[in-house]
């Protein structure tokens, strides 16, 4: 509770104990009308200067003057009647100030409680100064510092583990709950917390620009862009309150008008008086709060909670987009599958196969390869399995786009493509298993070939079917991988279009067409590992990206990031973002709905002011507890 | 030059209405407020003196919330 809020809480209960106090004290007339001003002024004077302020300043229809002229209504009703009732004017301000302390409570602590979601911010850096530890801020850690993380502490800064070994909880980053043992080399990021052993790091960035910053000033943005629906109420509002003032005036002026001109009723306040009444009791009943408060409040509980689940959204906007999704297109490499190889077959000239003499075929392969980093050479080197003499190896050529010639132990060695074999005047062996080919030749001699696979992620072929679960029409694959492989893949994986060989460029204008295709509301999503596929991840209605820990390019580009890589999570994306879209709908339909009935049965009498004051702070109540739902999204 | 701001603002509609009004004080290229995060962002135009940018902005957002308050 802040200062504010105390204030208010106060000042609700001191206005609640006279106003008890009164009841039991008979004074009448003048005396009798001091005390409950004095009451009402103790409750409401910051609306009445509100409202006077909003006058001033040419901004006159809000709820301050909403609740001011009801209010003030009352009161000028029962000194007209000279009935000495009061107490009208006053519970109805007194609820008004409890509904709206309640909301800022309850906003309040739910905003608190799902920013401590998405709250990763470490507080301080460790490091050793003449032997001994000192807490800094982590702002002034240097590039290639050494800091020390001790148990139970969050890793402050992005760096390499120097010594000591722990696991490491990720899962405020990635939603993932397993732990990851680090030890020494390992690269470790910010924000994930060290849970057993004492680790020495290296940092290898500065805090502004290490993952735990970046996430957080993407969260905080997220906050920022707002919805369509946002846009909708923020505008509704500035309509909706004006038009209940008039409807409110026209309620009291024009019912009595139509009883004196063709009813013949008395010209004076007595015909009047009624209608005044039930014009107030409307005006209170019409306050928009619920709305305005529950909506944003919705979104932000859906961003907190997705946040806590490892999907990063960017904005409320996105959020509701994401629910409209009803195609998903996939890059290959990285997304669906791991992007990184393993060796499935190892093949002679004729295609046949030749395990008993894979040994040497590897060894070499891995020799030659060895001074790159690409994946399929480090595939190559795993494979292998040995430390790798790279000094038996002399007259290295590394032929672009082909593939590399070297001498190894004196014999002449090429690895590459079938390019490389055709240029050598060697007939390479069309292999007719899908997937990435290495051929070999030594001496001049075709030896073989070994044939590589990406590894699809161990949750890919769920994450399909679990996409359509959650109403996705279609599935879409683009890679530049050759046909049989990405056939292959798609076939597993139960994708339902396939288009293979794609440069850059050719994904965009793929992306394109499915674009061109797709028919009203209906929303276009691609999923990317971010790094190459920043061009179609901005095309796209809406972009997901691997977020591959630290990879920068691909938390730009996109509109949501799935921090621990898995597909598994799209389809969890859309399923909040639907809830979430859902709950705003239902806060909508309640609340207008119930104030719209409350609003007839007012014009006609059925409803007083106490019962509309409740109906007004209930279907609050409602609305922000409802909101409140979208933050629990663990299970769904 | 942006920056960001804590601010203290009671209701989503009241954010929005200072968020209007902020955006019109000269030297503010872009303003966005956040009711949910209770944070302002500013980005002020190249030329413009921060602290006197930032004191209209409070002026102004006062004018339109009297309980607007920049922490």
């Amino acid at each position: 509770m802040n200062r504010k809020q105390r204030n208010m809480l106060t000042r609700i209960i001191i206005a609640l104990v006279m106003t008890v106090g009164l009841l039991f004290i008979d004074i009448t007339g003048c005396p009798r009308l001091a005390a409950y001003l004095v009451v009402y002024l103790i409750i409401g004077y910051d609306i009445l200067k509100k409202a006077w302020l909003g006058i001033i300043h040419g901004r006159v229809f809000d709820e301050n003057f909403l609740m001011a002229l009801a209010t003030v209504g009352a009161f000028a009703l029962a000194i007209y009647e000279k009935s000495g009732d009061y107490l009208e004017a006053i519970a109805v301000m007194l609820f008004y100030q409890i509904g709206e302390f309640f909301q800022s409570y309850a906003v309040g602590k739910s905003r608190r409680n799902i920013a401590a979601l998405m709250d990763i911010r470490p507080d301080y850096a460790n490091i050793e100064q003449d032997g001994k530890i000192v807490k800094i801020d982590p702002d002034d850690v240097e590039v290639g510092q050494t800091i020390i993380i001790q148990p139970g502490e969050r890793v402050p800064i992005d760096g390499v583990v120097i010594s000591g070994e722990s696991s490491l909880n990720t899962s405020a980053l990635t939603g993932e709950s397993l732990p990851r043992e680090v030890g020494s080399g390992d690269e470790i990021i910010s924000g994930s917390i060290n849970m057993s052993g004492v680790l020495k790091v290296r940092t290898t960035k500065e805090f502004g620009d290490s993952t735990v910053s970046k996430i957080l000033e993407l969260v905080e943005d997220s906050a920022s862009r707002k919805s369509k629906s946002e846009n909708f109420i923020a505008k509704f509002a500035r309509v909706y309150t004006p038009a209940v003032c008039y409807g409110a005036l026209a309620l009291a002026l024009l019912p009595p008008l139509i009883l004196i001109l063709f009813n013949g009723a008395p010209l004076d306040f007595s015909t009047f008086e009624t209608w005044i009444y039930r014009a107030l009791v409307f005006l209170v009943i019409s306050c928009p709060c619920a709305l305005v408060v529950s909506i944003p409040l919705s979104f932000f509980a859906g961003i907190g909670g997705a946040s806590r689940e490892g999907v990063l959204v960017k904005g409320a906007n996105i959020l509701e987009t994401l629910s409209k999704v009803k195609t998903v297109v996939f890059d290959k490499t990285g997304t669906l599958t791991k992007g990184v190889f393993e060796v499935n077959a190892y093949h002679g000239d004729h295609d046949e196969d030749i395990a008993d003499r894979k040994a040497q075929l590897l060894e070499f392969a891995a020799i030659v390869e060895s001074s790159s980093s690409h994946p399929i050479a480090k595939s190559l080197q795993r494979a292998y399995g040995h430390a790798i003499d790279r000094s038996r190896m002399s007259d290295m050529k590394e032929i672009s786009g082909k593939g590399v010639t070297t001498v190894i132990d004196g014999r002449m060695v090429a690895a590459g493509n079938e390019k490389l074999m055709s240029d050598l005047g060697l007939v390479p062996c069309h292999c007719k298993t899908a997937g990435t080919i290495v051929h070999l030749a030594i001496d001049g001699k075709y030896a073989g070939h070994i044939v590589l696979g990406d590894i699809v992620k161990p949750t890919s072929e769920q994450a399909i079917s679990d996409l359509r679960r959650s109403g996705v029409t279609t599935t879409v694959m683009l890679t530049g991988d050759t046909k049989p492989v990405a056939d292959q893949t798609a076939a597993r994986l139960g994708i339902d279009k396939v288009y293979s060989e794609l440069l850059p460029a050719d994904k965009v204008s793929q992306l394109e067409s499915i674009l061109a295709d797709t028919k009203g509301d209906d929303k276009v999503a691609f999923v990317g590992d971010g790094i190459n596929d920043a061009p179609v991840l901005s095309r796209a209605d809406l972009g997901i990206a691997m977020g591959a820990m630290g990879s920068d390019a691909a938390i730009e580009a996109a509109d949501v990031v799935l921090m621990d890589d898995d597909p598994m999570k799209i389809g969890k994306a859309i399923r909040i973002s639907r809830k979430c879209l859902g709950i705003v709908w239902e806060n909508i339909i309640m609340a207008l709905g119930i104030k719209g009935i409350c609003l007839i049965l007012g014009v006609f009498g059925i409803i007083n002011m106490w019962l509309a004051i409740f109906a007004d702070v209930g279907v609050m109540i409602l609305a922000v507890l409802n909101a409140i739902r979208a933050m629990y999204v663990r299970k769904i | 030059m942006s920056k960001t701001f804590k601010i203290e603002v009671d209701c989503a509609n009241c954010a929005n209405l200072v968020e209007d009004a902020a955006k019109k004080v000269a030297g503010v290229k872009e303003l966005s407020i956040s009711f949910m995060t209770q944070k302002m962002k500013v980005a002020f135009e190249d030329d413009a003196d921060q602290n006197e940018v930032m004191a209209e902005v409070l002026k102004a957002a006062k004018k339109v919330e009297p309980d607007f308050e920049i922490l």
